[in-house]
Formats: structure tokens, C-alpha cells, sequence
């Protein structure tokens, strides 16, 4: 391997060193949960944990949606004292496996028939290698049309079923005067729309071959230019405001009807219900037009790191905990996401998160499961980095579908 | 030249001798260590394919060929020329405009010079949001000038890709430039009167007097504030990510955000050591002739 | 040392003054600005933010989001606002900027009265030290804390920063001791006075005011700092721009924008005082020595 530490063991035994600096029975948490729902949602991880006397250090680092938490972590680990658990998504789980620092959950998975119960799609990243190294506690899915239905009413819209239809709507709602899309222009809300979009271009092959491929035929096709050209049309019905706004204002726009419509994952439900709004009667949500098959996903999940020789008992419960049917649902009612194992009641859930499990549930016996690539679920961070880039050069008026074509063969191909 | 050792000679001739060496000697140490270790250890990293974490597998020089392909590197080594550039320059001829106005045996300056010193005090990480949202057209000063009815009035650079750069600069002067104007007002403090008095009895305008007498003598103050401003510059990160994140799309790119999200964002550590070499060389270009002459001339 | 430190005998006449005033308050309005916007929206409820209106006084005047933000918002897991982290801070700072103090006095001490061969080359190497970007010595300090037992402790954080600030302590003292007449050392030398006893005896007792330009330099530099705050702390040392951060950032869920303000002015409070109650000092320690040639 081609690792820091030069060879596992090397590193296992740095690890052993540090590891009686945490105290027994405890656990030292990474994460960047810091708001007042998921930390509430926590706390009932947190309180299962006490009621098995194991005591919980909260070690909370928020910003850029863990890229900060990311940061400390490789230097926790660097340093030879890396926390016990740590919130992870997709390809940086893949990456720290690769390295050689996880903790192996074969035995827990085993035992909570994790193999049975945990999509494949979701499994690709807890367990590398047939080993699994992360406890998956929700899946977003990220494809969502949030819509406000109060314009939608009043100018006669029904949901809109494919890219023209969309587009009619949205029309129809920028000559009303709305602003039709709401969006924030931060690289990853822009990353958000192009998964929508690559799907309802060309399809789930188009989006397998070009996202998580990277087949560089599929980047530079045609297909690829009218996703762009399609990234432009959009451009068309975002106000002139938009650039750097953070997504919860955008979703704002939506909720006091400044906006029609805006195209975010579903974290964005809670704000609408924080406003008081009810799903089906102030606000609707629905698949991206062309995408309704299918469902783009992103999964936070808590990585153990190896402590010495294997997986020590306070991880054991911890991931135990996190994958109980209690825990799963508790959290994921708060979080607005679903639970991350296909074999519960989600009677509990509200009527968008019940529709997205059984979205989820059905694309995932179906296969029409893909990681988001706007949420690091489709490619390494360099790649979906590099992405990033060219669809938001482009987006911005930098590039037009031609040259942004030809950017994504060359950002993907220098990236890899 | 010591300047002791010419006293009495004795059994702690020696301890005397290397005394003030010992005590400079851990200072060294750790400079030597964790400054310039680092850049070897950097340089040497640049050449080799880390990724996530450092690796020692050379590459030779991939991972600069594949930096000078990236366009966004471009946009952030001339997004430094321009932004510190006007940074430097607005910071050092405001910090001297309110330096000199101060000056003029002003009621209350006390109170003023702290008004004008405390956003030093300040991180973006506090005063972020406020900036972001006195600059966003939507709420901030061009909604505020419009309710006062002069509907055309725009401003709003920081949406517009060729002109976010300079909010940047406007955040970033706001920041130091109080800072500046202290150490030009202790420099004009420091100016012998005498010569000024006689220099207004031959009839001297005062602009003249500032132009020819006043300013000559502030040329260490310059000095001083380009090496505090000239750092400030390059090392500018938590502005831009509190103030556009480098956006719109990659228009505020700086490379010290570039170096930042290769390294630690992206996993690409390689290419991100590779573009703080070659930060760092652009800085020894710039400041070691500077050091230089600086210590020559106070021998 | 022997400047006079009057205001310029430059003289100028009534409608000139007024044009003085007039450009210098303006500036005061330019400087506070930011400040009025925190403060201001700090002391209103949410849905007055929310409203809009950025810059207008709140309709109705509340310390809620202030006693919020210092004990109950959401940092972590637990709702402990930014009191515990204030702690974590202090602990941190104050040992870290005065070594650093002392020693850059020291170094300065060194370079100006005890001068030997290859100081200047010594001088410049510490000095050129100050320019290096934080981000590159992330990973590799990382692995030197590791290495010594020091990762995720408090005395690890205090080292960091006493390593990237002592550049700018013996910067600073280093030109003032400059200023200071050779021949009292030389003096007191020849009457058998150690190296010790010199430093303390004749040159600390001047040393006032670059003392206070260089514990305010550090004290800002450090406590602000953010970067290795996050990287080389533990869950039981994070500092308060770390809590700050995580109260800020939150990823979802509804920003209660006063409580942010209110926390960004509380985290920020101890920098301000500092520069309020040394401020007057601070051109004196300024014009004293390190602005001079």
C-alpha cells in the first residue's frame, strides 16, 4: 500500500500507543451535526450509549459540509490519535479503508444480518474489500423538486412528468412574475441540479458510464453537451441574486412564495416544516422531471478506527447502536432522509418521507440506486471536485456547453 | 563584534560567551525544524503521488504539469497580483491619508484611533456574515440606498464574477488599514518638529511640507506595513471563504483557498504541495531581497 | 527614544478643519459598520431578521439571543453554548502569548546587544519564517505532535502557536532594543553584570510598550486562530472559534442568525478589550521602536 505509515502494522502500532489515551468505555466522536435537530437526534445515540455505560466525547467541527471535519481528522490520524468513530460520506470512508485505518465490523454486521438488511448501493461504501468498516445511518436522496403549491394553484400546474413539461412550468411561473427557480449559487447546489438532469438526459446507462465510469466517451458526447445546454436553461430561471446564497435561503424563496420551485435534496423538508407548512398542502415534492425511476442518494455514515488490534467494544456498540431500528427511525424522522436499512415501519415518518422510502425501497430492489455525484457518492473527492469546477464555470457564464464539454473530459482525466 | 567578551577573563569566560547563543539557539531550532523541515518536507511531497495522506512514491514532475492545467490555478495567481496589489496599496495610502488627518491635533483622537484599530481585532470567522450580507445586493447597502429612493443605485460586485475580486479587497482594507494608519501616525509622531517649523517659516505650503519633508522620513513605517500587509496577503484564507467561498464559480480563488482545498478538500496532496512551492518560492522571490537589503543597511 | 509625541505643528485653518472632521468620522462610519450590523441584529428576534431590513433597529429590543448563544445554543451534541469553550481558550492563549512575549525579547535582546557572527543570517531565517502558509504545515506538525505525545493536548496547541509567532516577537523587539543606547549595556557589562541581569535590570524596565504591541499582536493572532484550533485540539480543548464555527456553520436546520451574531461579538469580545484598554499604548509601542529604521 502505498500509505503514510509505510505498513499497516506500523500504523496499527501507533495506533495501540495512543489508544489507552482515550479512557476505557468511551467513545470520541467526529462529526458535523451541530444544529438543533441532528444534535437532538444524537442525543439518542448518546443516551443508549450511557444506558450501557459507555460515555460519550463530542468532538463537533461543522463547516463545508464535513470538509472542515475531514481536515482534523487527517490530522488526528496523522498524529497518531485518531478519534473512535467519525462521520463520513461515501468515497472518503473508501479512502481510509484503502489506508488501512478502519476497524474491521465483520463480526457486528454478522450478527445485525447487516448484509441482508443494507442495499447494496449503500454497501459499496461500508464495507471495502468484504470487510465492513461503516455504520450507515441515512440515506438523502437528493433528485427532489420542491414546489410551492400555492403558485402551482393558482397557475394551474400539475406535477410536470418530463423535461418539457418542467420547463412550461417553470415559464409559467417566471411570466407570473415569481422567481421560477430558487436556487443558491454555491458549487455543490449547481452539482445538485446536474444530477438531476444527467439522469433525465440520458438516462440511468448515461449516468452510470459518465459519473461514476467516467467513461471519458461519455463525458465528451453529445448527450453531455445537451446536459449543459440543459444546465443553461435552468441558469435562465434563477434570479440575478443568486451567487452565493445558502440553499436554506433559497428555499425561503419557496416557502414565502417568492419562488415556484427549487431543486435540493430532501434535508430541505425540514425547513419547511420549521415554517409550519404542511407536505401535500403548502408545499409539494417530487421526483426531477425524467428522474422518476430512479433515485440519486447520499449517506452519512460512522466510520470506527481501528483501535489496536480490531474493533474494541465501545465501537462495537456504538455501531450496534447506530444500525437499530430505533435509532434509525428517530434520527431519520428529524433529518428529514430515510433509514438505511430497507426492513422497517416508516409509519412513524411524515407523508414525503414515507414516499421516499418507498421510492428508496423500490429503486433499491430494482437497481435504479446511484450515488449522487453532486454528494460525493459517485466519484472520488478529486473527481467530483473537479466536476464541481467545470459545472459551475459553466453555470456562471464562463464556459458555453462546448468548451464546458471539452473541460470535463480534461478536469476529470487531470483529477484521476 | 561581542561586545562583552573584552572584560574580565574567568572560569565562565566560555558560559559568557555562548550564553546569549543558548538562548537563541531553541528559537532557531524550532524554526529550522518546523519551518524550513516543512518545506523541504513540502517540496519533497510535491514530487511524489500523495493523495490523502502523504505518500513517498515519486512521480518527478506530474504533478506540476498537471498544476499548470488547471485553470483555476491561473485564476488564483492572478487574483493574488490583483487583490494584493490594490491591498497593499489602498491599505498604505488610506492608512497614511488617516494617519496625517489624525494628526492634526484632532479632539477625541483616542477615542477615533480605536474606532479605526479594531477590526484588527476581529476574524472573518466572527465578521463574515456581516460582510456577506452588507454586500449582497438582495439586503444589503444597494437594498438599503434603494429604500432611500435612489432606485438605479447598483452595487453588486460580489455576484459578478469580474468584480467580486475587489469586495474582497474592500473587506480586506477595512480589516488592516486602521492597523496601517497606527503605525504611520507613530511614525509622524516620531518627526522632529523643528525641522517642520522652520521649513513653514521659509513659506512651505503644507502640502509641501508633507510631500517633501514629512513623507521621506515614514519610509521605515513603509517598510514595516508592507511586511505586516505583504503576509496578511498571501496568507488571506478565512476572508475569502467567509466572504464568497471563492466564488462566483472559481472568480475569487486566492492560492492559499487553492492550496488549501487540493490538499485537504479534493485529496490531492500532491498537486497541493506542488502549488505551495511554488507559493513559496514567489514569496522568497519577493521577500529575501527585501529581508536583505533591510539588514544590510541597519548593520 | 527621544521623540516628542505631539501631534504635528502643521497648521490648518477653520474650513479645512471642518473638512478634517467630516473625512474622519465618515471613516468612523466605514469601520464601525460591520460591527453595527452585528450588534444591532443581535438584539432582535428572528422573525424581525427574517423580515428583512438589515440595517434598521429592531421594533422589538431582546437579550434572548445573547443569553442563548452563551449557554444554551447548539454546539455539539450537547446545548452548552460558548461558555465552556471561553475556558478552553483562555487556557490556551494566555501561556501561548507569554512565552512567546518573553522569548521574542529575548531573541531581540540577543540580536541587538550580544551580537555575534551570522546574527543577521539568524534574524532573517526567523523572520521569513512568518510567511509561511499554515495550510502546508498541517500534516507535517501533525505528525511531530504525534511523534512527542503531544497531539490533541493543550500544551501541543500552545506550542504550534508559539512556534509560527516567535517571527514577529523577535521582529518586534528586535527593532526596539535597536533604539536602545548600546553604551548603558556596555556599561553595565564592564561592571560585571551577567547577561541575565542586564535584561532584567536595564532593559525590561523599558520595554513596556513593545511588550503591549507584541501581547496584542499575538493575543489577536491566536486567539483568532482557527486552523490549528480545530486540527491539534481534543474534544475536551476545542477553543471558541471552533464553537463559534460549529454554532455558525450548522448544516441544516433553521439559522438563527441573532444568536450568531450575538455568539461572533461574545467570541470576539476578549480581542476587542484588549485593543480598547492597550489600544492607547499601542501607537506608543508602535512609534517607540518597530515602525522605526
Amino acid at each position: 500500500m502505498r500509505g503514510y505509515f509505510g505498513k499497516k502494522t506500523t500504523l496499527a502500532a501507533a495506533l495501540m500507543a495512543t489508544a489507552s489515551m482515550a479512557q476505557a468505555a468511551d467513545v470520541e466522536v467526529l462529526h458535523w451535526w451541530t444544529s438543533g435537530g441532528e444534535a437532538a437526534a444524537l442525543n439518542v445515540l448518546k443516551d443508549d450509549l450511557a444506558g450501557q455505560g459507555i460515555g460519550w466525547q463530542d468532538m463537533p467541527v461543522a463547516g463545508g459540509g464535513g470538509t472542515q471535519a475531514m481536515t482534523v481528522l487527517r490530522a488526528r490520524v496523522t498524529s497518531g490519535n485518531p478519534p473512535t468513530a467519525v462521520q463520513m460520506l461515501g468515497f472518503d470512508i473508501t479512502d481510509w479503508a484503502k489506508e488501512g485505518a478502519l476497524a474491521n465490523l465483520n463480526d457486528i454486521a454478522a450478527e445485525g444480518n447487516w448484509d441482508e438488511v443494507v442495499p447494496q448501493a449503500l454497501q459499496k461504501f461500508s464495507a471495502y474489500e468484504g470487510q465492513w468498516v461503516a455504520a450507515p445511518v441515512n440515506v438523502h436522496s437528493t433528485n427532489w423538486v420542491w414546489a410551492n403549491k400555492a403558485i402551482m394553484d393558482e397557475l394551474g400546474l400539475e406535477e410536470p412528468q418530463t423535461w418539457e413539461e418542467f420547463t412550461a412550468a417553470l415559464d409559467a411561473a417566471k411570466a407570473a412574475g415569481y422567481t421560477a427557480l430558487a436556487h443558491g449559487g454555491q458549487a455543490w447546489q449547481e452539482a445538485t441540479f446536474f444530477d438531476g438532469v444527467v439522469l433525465s438526459v440520458g438516462g440511468p446507462e448515461f449516468y452510470q458510464a459518465s459519473m461514476i465510469d467516467l467513461d471519458p466517451e461519455a463525458l465528451g458526447s453529445d448527450q453531455m453537451k445537451e446536459v449543459f445546454d440543459r444546465m443553461g436553461v435552468l441558469r435562465g430561471y434563477v434570479d440575478d441574486n443568486f451567487s452565493g446564497r445558502d440553499w436554506n435561503l433559497a428555499t425561503a424563496m419557496v416557502i414565502n412564495k417568492e419562488a415556484a420551485f427549487q431543486l435540493m435534496g430532501d434535508w430541505a423538508k425540514g425547513e419547511f416544516l420549521n415554517a409550519g407548512k404542511v407536505p401535500g398542502e403548502d408545499f409539494l415534492c417530487f421526483r426531477f422531471p425524467g428522474s422518476q425511476e430512479q433515485v440519486t442518494f447520499n449517506s452519512d455514515q460512522f466510520a470506527m478506527f481501528a483501535q489496536g488490534d480490531g474493533v474494541s467494544d465501545e465501537q462495537a456498540a456504538l455501531a450496534k447502536a447506530i444500525m437499530s431500528p430505533e435509532f434509525q427511525i428517530a434520527f431519520n424522522k428529524v433529518k428529514g432522509s430515510v433509514p438505511a436499512r430497507t426492513d422497517l415501519d416508516a409509519s412513524e415518518l411524515d407523508a414525503c418521507g414515507q414516499r421516499a422510502y418507498e421510492d428508496f425501497k423500490a429503486a433499491s430492489a430494482s437497481g435504479n440506486l446511484y450515488g449522487s455525484m453532486g454528494h460525493g457518492h459517485a466519484n472520488p473527492a478529486s473527481v467530483k471536485n473537479a466536476m464541481y469546477d467545470v459545472i459551475t464555470a459553466h453555470f456562471n457564464g464562463e464556459y458555453d456547453s462546448e468548451t464546458a464539454v471539452e473541460e470535463l473530459v480534461t478536469a476529470v482525466e487531470i483529477s484521476q | 563584534m561581542s561586545q562583552g567578551a573584552q572584560g574580565r577573563r574567568g572560569g565562565n569566560d566560555w558560559l559568557r560567551e555562548a550564553l546569549p547563543k543558548i538562548v537563541l539557539s531553541p528559537s532557531l531550532a524550532m524554526v529550522l525544524i518546523f519551518v524550513y523541515g516543512f518545506i523541504i518536507f513540502t517540496f519533497y511531497l510535491s514530487f511524489t503521488d500523495s493523495r490523502i495522506l502523504p505518500s513517498y512514491e515519486l512521480v518527478g514532475w506530474e504533478n506540476y504539469s498537471k498544476l499548470f492545467r488547471i485553470r483555476a490555478w491561473d485564476t488564483a495567481v492572478s487574483n493574488l497580483v490583483i487583490f494584493g496589489g490594490l491591498y497593499i496599496v489602498i491599505c498604505c495610502a488610506l492608512g497614511l491619508a488617516l494617519a496625517i488627518l489624525l494628526d492634526q491635533k484632532i479632539r477625541a483622537e483616542g477615542f477615533i484611533r480605536t474606532i479605526y484599530l479594531y477590526p484588527m481585532a476581529l476574524s472573518f470567522i466572527v465578521t463574515g456574515t456581516a460582510w456577506k450580507w452588507f454586500l449582497d445586493p438582495g439586503i444589503g447597502l444597494q437594498a438599503v440606498v434603494r429604500s432611500w429612493g435612489w432606485e438605479s443605485f447598483t452595487f453588486d460586485w460580489i455576484k459578478d464574477g469580474d468584480m467580486a475580486i475587489y469586495t474582497i479587497v474592500i473587506a480586506a482594507v477595512w480589516q488592516t488599514s486602521g492597523f496601517v494608519m497606527a503605525m504611520f501616525l507613530a511614525g509622524l509622531r516620531g518627526i522632529d518638529n523643528e525641522v517642520l517649523k522652520a521649513a513653514q517659516i521659509d513659506g512651505a505650503s503644507n502640502v509641501a511640507l508633507y510631500r517633501r519633508i514629512v513623507i521621506p522620513q515614514l519610509r521605515p513605517a513603509f517598510m514595516s506595513a508592507f511586511v505586516v500587509l505583504a503576509h496578511m496577503a498571501i496568507k488571506s484564507y478565512d476572508l475569502i471563504i467567509a466572504l464568497t467561498g471563492g466564488g462566483p464559480g472559481t472568480a475569487t480563488e486566492l492560492p492559499a483557498t487553492f492550496m488549501y482545498s487540493y490538499t485537504f478538500t479534493r485529496n490531492q496532496m500532491g498537486i497541493g504541495a506542488a502549488s505551495a512551492t511554488i507559493m513559496l518560492m514567489a514569496i522568497a522571490a519577493i521577500m529575501v531581497p527585501y529581508i536583505y537589503s533591510e539588514l544590510r543597511e541597519k548593520k | 527614544m527621544s521623540s516628542n509625541a505631539s501631534a504635528t505643528v502643521v497648521r490648518t485653518g477653520a474650513g479645512s478643519r471642518f473638512v478634517i472632521y467630516t473625512l474622519l468620522i465618515l471613516f468612523c462610519l466605514y469601520y464601525l459598520l460591520p460591527l453595527y450590523v452585528m450588534v444591532v441584529n443581535s438584539l432582535k428576534p428572528l422573525s424581525e431578521i427574517q423580515a428583512g431590513g438589515m440595517m434598521a433597529l429592531p421594533d422589538e429590543w431582546t437579550l434572548a439571543p445573547w443569553a442563548s448563544a452563551w449557554s444554551t445554543a447548539q454546539i455539539g451534541v450537547e446545548a452548552t453554548g460558548l461558555r465552556p469553550f471561553f475556558v478552553n481558550s483562555i487556557v490556551m492563549v494566555v501561556p501561548a502569548v507569554a512565552i512567546s512575549t518573553v522569548l521574542g525579547a529575548l531573541n531581540g535582546y540577543v540580536l541587538t546587544k550580544w551580537r555575534f557572527r551570522g546574527d543577521t543570517i539568524i534574524f532573517g531565517l526567523l523572520l521569513f519564517g512568518c510567511f509561511i502558509p499554515f495550510q502546508m504545515v498541517l500534516i507535517p506538525m501533525a505528525r511531530m505532535l504525534g511523534i512527542v505525545g503531544l497531539a490533541g493536548t493543550v500544551p501541543g496547541l500552545i506550542f504550534v502557536h508559539l512556534v509560527y509567532g516567535i517571527g514577529f516577537s523577535t521582529l518586534y523587539f528586535r527593532n526596539y532594543y535597536q533604539q536602545f543606547p548600546t553604551e548603558l549595556v556596555r556599561a553595565a557589562m564592564i561592571d560585571g553584570a551577567g547577561f541575565f541581569t542586564i535584561f532584567r535590570r536595564i532593559m525590561l524596565p523599558s520595554s513596556g510598550p513593545i511588550a503591549v504591541v507584541c501581547v496584542i499582536w499575538q493575543f489577536t493572532n491566536i486567539w483568532n486562530d482557527f486552523l490549528f484550533g480545530a486540527s491539534f485540539s481534543d474534544f475536551d480543548s476545542q477553543p471558541m472559534t471552533v464553537a463559534l464555527n460549529n454554532l455558525v456553520q450548522s448544516s441544516t436546520g433553521v439559522k438563527e442568525y441573532n444568536v450568531h451574531f450575538a455568539g461572533a461579538i461574545m467570541a470576539a469580545l476578549p480581542t476587542l478589550l484588549v485593543y480598547i484598554v492597550a489600544g492607547r499604548y499601542f501607537v506608543r509601542g508602535l512609534m517607540a521602536g518597530s515602525v522605526k529604521g
